[in-house]
């Protein structure tokens, strides 16, 4: 059973460093996520739009406000699983 | 108290530094719009202040601070906190988590729009600090004295 578990976990990082193989290279001004448009737009008007000055802050809460929402529920979903397993005492 | 006490100078420094440490916490959360920062970093460190303190002076007087019956209702707290603030957007006539229609105090919906962000960020740092504290608290073996008194029960 471990050895089925410790080939399920170099399986799963392989294929991760496989696909890493992928990305474009850091800072590299040719990747696809310079040469969207939408980078421009948040840079121009993130400030104006959310009245924040940082645009990560910007993009995280205020344009993908939904998704770190989701973010947040998973964290408290894990958390609430743990207690769920491993709470000894009965409350 | 049974149990084998860290030195005092442990106890010492930990005692004076865990309070910068959660003022540096509540700083990172509330710095988050401006600099580098945010809900998740903040709450984590929050959360890491009082783990160092339970790890030092022991589980029992780290559950003084942050008992379970708190941290059950403080982790529900922290996403009410995030989807009542897109309920709200709701009720102002806009779409979920769409901030700038909130129509606060007359502002400008640029900084309605940056003191909402900020109040989302707290949402998501009271969540995080709970839920690391209580992975923590869950997660740490039980003091001798719990111990016998379960043992009791049981007999």
């Amino acid at each position: 059973m471990k050895i089925a578990a410790l080939l399920a976990v170099i399986l799963a990082g392989g294929m991760l460093i496989y696909a890493g193989q992928d990305l474009p290279a850091f800072g590299d001004p040719n990747s696809p996520s310079y040469q969207h448009p939408i980078t421009e737009y948040y840079i121009n008007n993130s400030l104006t739009e959310s009245g924040v000055e940082n645009i990560v802050t910007a993009v995280l809460a205020n344009y993908r406000g939904y998704d770190t929402l989701g973010e947040t529920a998973v964290i408290f979903t894990a958390g609430m699983a743990v207690l769920l397993l491993l709470r000894r005492r009965e409350i | 108290m049974s149990r084998i006490q860290e030195s005092v100078v442990i106890r010492t420094v930990v005692r004076i530094m865990v309070p910068f440490i959660e003022i540096f916490a509540l700083y990172v959360i509330m710095h988050g719009s401006s600099g580098p920062g945010g809900g998740f970093q903040g709450g984590v460190i929050f959360g890491a202040g009082i783990i160092l303190f339970a790890m030092i002076y022991g589980i029992k007087e780290g559950k003084q601070r942050m008992s379970d019956k708190l941290s059950r209702i403080l982790s529900s707290t922290g996403l009410s906190i995030y989807a009542g603030t897109g309920l709200l957007c709701i009720v102002f006539g806009g779409m979920f988590l769409q901030y700038d229609v909130v129509g606060l105090l007359s502002l400008d919906p640029a900084r309605v729009s940056a003191i909402l962000i900020d109040v989302v960020e707290i949402g998501i740092g009271i969540t995080v600090l709970v839920i690391m504290i209580s992975l923590f608290f869950d997660i740490s073996p039980p003091e001798e004295e719990e111990l016998q008194f379960s043992e009791e029960e049981k007999q």
